[in-house]
């Protein structure tokens, strides 16, 4: 959901980067791509000769069928005899659910009204009145929708996986903020963590852990800790240089430091840290339930399998609700620190909470004198059955006979034999040492060589593990999304730029996008555009488009207001304005938006295996659903391969040179 | 900083040193029940769920039962198959109600381990097979045949099989043979996976409602059936011997196989009621099919649907309960 948010700090720099320096640059472009042509004219001959042109030769491929299958037997066999299991990673399970149980237990003691009062109660403390209310009335919208029960065993997973992600990431960042050299170890760790997409890695945290709750935590602390850790090191290193040297000379010791003057100026960015946390974390609770995870997660899940969307979106809207409400409310304690309190000296500082804590301790109390501990059954209403007949007209109009556009299906299998076939074949016909040149050239140009070097062996990784074939299919089907997400993102954005109310009216719908679960629309595009690669592609615009133009509009408005005026008193018009000026200025944040696209795209189609999208995304299903670890495990390290690949080949250079700096 | 990271260490060392120590036990992986599970004193029951609606009819049945008849707590796990019989042997499922069929499995649980053990009978017989749906079969009687099929590959042309037909396969949690059946029976088609049985019952759906052809991998019972009439294509006989082959030589129909029950070791000793109950748990397909047919063609949930079943049909549900 959140990855946009989660590579996040990274203002636009409007103003720097053009003129005489934008020459400088240009060069060395040049000069690395002739670098590039020589080393192609010495090692293509050698290496064409040696094996051949077309897709990836035999030869150099490695086949890990065999030892994936031998860890396999070893795991099943030992799992309940082995040290390493009964004193490792069952003391980690059974922490895990005896945690989870803890909460879940604590929520439902609380009951619905005492929850949420509680919520409404925290959100009122850290975020004002205003998303108090919010909290109150998303809690009751999930009660009134039937899914209480549900909502509070998903919030109990993610207070666990929260905490866990937290815990892990403040020891990460904290090792990596004090360090330079553990900071350069760990920054291709956490770049890793984030590209990959989570169904990859939920196989081996199966076979371990077995389905259910430990696992699902496990993987989703994977999946949600680098920004906390990001953050975390981002914060220290950070902090104001004057401060910490007017603190040594103090005397205090490096603890001191750390606690008194480093961690609290950190403050933002370890809220930060848990904002993006927080989301990650959400989005992965409904993969999650893949593995039996349970809750909202797995409510969602089993619709989708009764190709029931009603069902589906009435398990969908509470994890909607419960993203907007964490969101705002870490945002806006964000926003407040440093700030000086309001409101009258009743309500501050600890009087606040302890006001609160009462009024939720009141509440709680009067709910198990009424016995209110689970929502009433009779207070709830069913939208599943009008959902259904709304999509039903939707796909009945839409699937075929639209005049002038022609219907969904058409267009599906214009967008497959037109789109995907050609750029499939294409890339499937490319020489295999020429996709790594191709690569190699996109990289070096817009990042260093060491950027270069990575996406080289990254590709090369997926030839030598056997999947080259399968790799390129899915490959065609990002570019062709991308594409879509790219023309609408930066469409929607440019208007959204020019106007405050389409801006404004776009927040709640790119909110509810950005996080409802992928597993409800699934259904939907499947009637729309039939079995195949479309519905992936359909699915995986409608995930990366929220990302993309909330990025561009930022950047888009972001440009130097100066630049923009000169521009209009030399007597621009609008649309000479944002060629000639807010694009030239936007470009770092456009470049951000074409990453961010790319990595959205690829998650989505991998979930795309579920409605036929075929190659990496079948495999990763299918290795989930056989328990085979050789299939699941090598298409999911060619997906971590994929990402990392295109994640270097169209990393913004701004963030690059930030970050080295 | 130096002082600092020695200091860190020292912390994280300490820590390590205090969770050896601490959890110097023995955990046990093979029991571990859901957090959710009910709060103790409270008889439970988890039951695995597959993706299909049949075996959804199958629990959603019995866990009103267990509920209302028995006293039980019931915990659902949606899972897939093979992850389904992992988590049976670990004791994080009780029962699996619907099995289709997983030799291997059954010989290390079953046989080798002794953590799982046989439930018998569910009382439906499952069979796969290739369906084309019945609108285009009346229309073309002889479609019906395998030999036929290639006559009409180019009819069942769609953007994902290129040039050849298509054959739409579902989830990959499914048993199919049907990439070596259609090399071996040398057919012009392509096997299409859709990926899940949701996107191929829509797809299906979608098909149906413009009466277009289709061929497609299905299953019997099944309640599609009632909503979209199809008819089985033959396929060479199925026989032992040809079962017996590597699975990328296999040229025949698939069996017909009597869905079974299994349940948990630990939990049929000491599982009291539920146990015998799961054990007897025992109906036909025209049961199954009323009540998957509610779920899904009339999008009752499926705790609705097994209250009407179980009202309507107290004779079949008594005897489970004896």
């Amino acid at each position: 959901m959140a990855t946009a948010q989660a590579t996040p700090v990274r203002p636009a720099r409007p103003g720097t980067g053009r003129g005489p320096l934008a020459a400088l640059r240009e060069r060395p472009a040049a000069g690395k791509l002739l670098l590039l042509a020589l080393a192609a004219v010495l090692l293509v001959p050698l290496a064409h000769s040696r094996w051949g042109g077309g897709i990836w030769p035999d030869a150099l491929t490695a086949d890990l069928s065999g030892p994936l299958g031998s860890v396999t037997d070893w795991i099943v066999s030992n799992r309940d005899s082995h040290p390493l299991f009964l004193y490792f990673f069952g003391h980690i399970s059974n922490a895990v659910v005896l945690s989870v149980r803890g909460v879940y237990l604590v929520l439902l003691a609380l009951g619905w009204a005492g929850v949420t009062v509680l919520a409404a109660a925290v959100a009122w403390r850290v975020a004002g009145i205003r998303l108090a209310l919010t909290a109150a009335a998303s809690f009751l919208a999930c009660g009134l929708l039937g899914m209480w029960v549900p909502t509070m065993q998903t919030l109990a997973l993610m207070v666990v996986a929260v905490l866990a992600s937290v815990v892990l990431g403040l020891l990460l960042g904290l090792a990596a903020g004090l360090s330079d050299r553990t900071f350069r170890v760990l920054r291709p760790v956490l770049d890793t963590m984030q590209v990959l997409p989570a169904f990859a890695y939920l196989l081996p945290v199966v076979l371990v852990f077995g389905i259910g709750v430990p696992g699902a935590v496990l993987a989703t602390v994977v999946y949600a800790a680098p920004p906390m850790a990001r953050l975390t090191a981002l914060g220290l290193r950070g902090a104001d240089g004057g401060v910490m040297e007017a603190v040594t000379s103090l005397g205090a010791t490096g603890r001191q430091r750390l606690l008194t003057a480093r961690l609290p100026l950190a403050r933002k960015e370890l809220l930060l840290g848990l904002n993006q946390t927080i989301m990650m974390a959400l989005s992965m609770a409904v993969i999650a339930s893949v593995i039996g995870a349970g809750g909202l997660g797995d409510r969602v899940y089993q619709a989708l399998s009764a190709v029931d969307v009603g069902a589906a979106l009435a398990a969908g809207i509470p994890i909607v609700l419960l993203a907007v409400v964490l969101d705002r409310t870490t945002e806006a304690a964000g926003r407040r620190i440093g700030t000086e309190p309001t409101g009258p000296a009743l309500l501050r500082g600890w009087r606040g909470w302890g006001l609160a804590a009462l009024v939720a301790a009141a509440v709680a109390f009067a709910g198990r004198l009424t016995d209110g501990r689970v929502w009433p059954d009779d207070l709830t209403v069913a939208i599943a059955g009008p959902v259904n007949t709304a999509k039903d007209w939707m796909v009945d109009h839409l699937y075929t006979g639209v005049p002038v556009v022609g219907g969904t299906a058409d267009l599906a299998s214009h967008f497959t034999g037109g789109v995907l076939n050609p750029l499939r074949s294409g890339l499937t016909g490319l020489p295999w040492w020429s996709v790594l040149l191709i690569v190699a050239a996109l990289a070096w140009t817009i990042g260093t060589w060491r950027t270069a070097a990575t996406a080289v062996l990254a590709m090369a990784a997926i030839g030598v593990l056997g999947v080259w074939e399968p790799s390129m299919d899915t490959l065609s089907q990002v570019i062709a999304a991308v594409a879509v997400t790219l023309v609408l993102g930066f469409s929607i954005a440019i208007g959204a730029a020019r106007s405050e109310r389409l801006e404004k009216l776009l927040r709640p719908v790119l909110d509810v996008f950005q996080t409802m679960p992928q597993f409800v629309y699934l259904i939907p595009v499947v009637a729309l555009f039939g079995v195949g690669r479309a519905p992936a592609a359909a699915a995986a615009v409608v995930y990366a488009l929220p990302a993309v133009v909330r990025i561009t509009t930022q950047g888009l408005r972001g440009v130097d207001p100066a630049a923009l005026e000169g521009a209009r008193s030399l007597g621009a018009t609008p649309g000479q304005q944002l060629r000639q000026v807010q694009i030239p200025l936007a470009r770092p944040s456009l470049l951000l938006a074409v990453n961010q696209a790319v990595v959205l795209v690829l998650a989505v189609v991998i979930i795309g295996g579920l409605v036929g999208s075929g190659a990496l995304g079948y495999d990763v299903v299918f290795g989930l659903a056989q328990g085979d670890l050789a299939t699941g495990l090598v298409a999911g390290a060619a997906i971590v391969c994929l990402g990392l690949m295109l994640d270097r080949v169209t990393q913004p250079t701004a963030r690059r040179q930030r970050q080295e700096s | 900083m130096n002082r600092s990271r020695t200091r860190l260490l020292v912390a994280l060392a300490s820590a390590t040193a205090l969770l050896t120590t601490a959890g110097c036990g023995a955990a046990d992986m093979t029991r571990q029940a859901s957090p959710f599970a009910a709060p103790a004193g409270v008889k439970t029951v988890t039951l695995s769920v597959q993706s299909w609606v049949g075996a959804q009819a199958n629990v959603a049945v019995a866990e009103q039962l267990l509920k209302e008849e028995l006293g039980y707590r019931v915990d659902l796990v949606q899972t897939d198959e093979v992850p389904a019989w992992d988590a049976l042997s670990q004791g994080r499922v009780d029962a699996i109600l619907e099995d289709w069929g997983h030799p291997d499995q059954e010989k290390l649980y079953v046989e080798e381990k002794k953590t799982i053990v046989r439930g018998g009978d569910l009382g439906v017989t499952g069979h796969i097979g290739w369906y084309v749906p019945k609108y285009w079969a009346d229309k073309n009687p002889d479609v019906t045949d395998w030999k036929n099929l290639n006559k009409y590959a180019k009819e069942l042309r769609t953007a994902e099989s290129g040039g050849k037909g298509q054959l739409m396969d579902g989830s990959p949690s499914y048993v199919t043979n049907d990439v070596a059946l259609v090399k071996n029976l040398d057919l012009d088609y392509k096997v299409v996976f859709a990926g899940s049985e949701a996107a191929q019952i829509t797809q299906i759906q979608q098909f149906a409602k413009e009466k277009k052809p289709f061929l497609s991998y299905w299953y019997q019972p099944q309640w599609l059936f009632n909503e979209v009439p199809m008819v089985e294509v033959k396929l060479p006989e199925y026989t032992e011997e040809c079962a017996a082959k590597a699975p990328e030589d296999i040229d025949c129909a698939y069996p017909t196989t009597p869905l079974q029950k299994f349940l948990n070791a630990d939990f049929v000793e000491r599982g009291g009621d539920a146990a015998d109950f799961l054990k007897k748990f025992h109906w036909s397909e025209q049961d199954q099919n009323e009540v998957s047919e509610m779920i899904a063609s009339q999008r009752l949930s499926p705790e609705e649907a097994a209250k009407r079943w179980i009202d309507r049909h107290p004779d079949v549900w008594k005897k489970w309960l004896e």
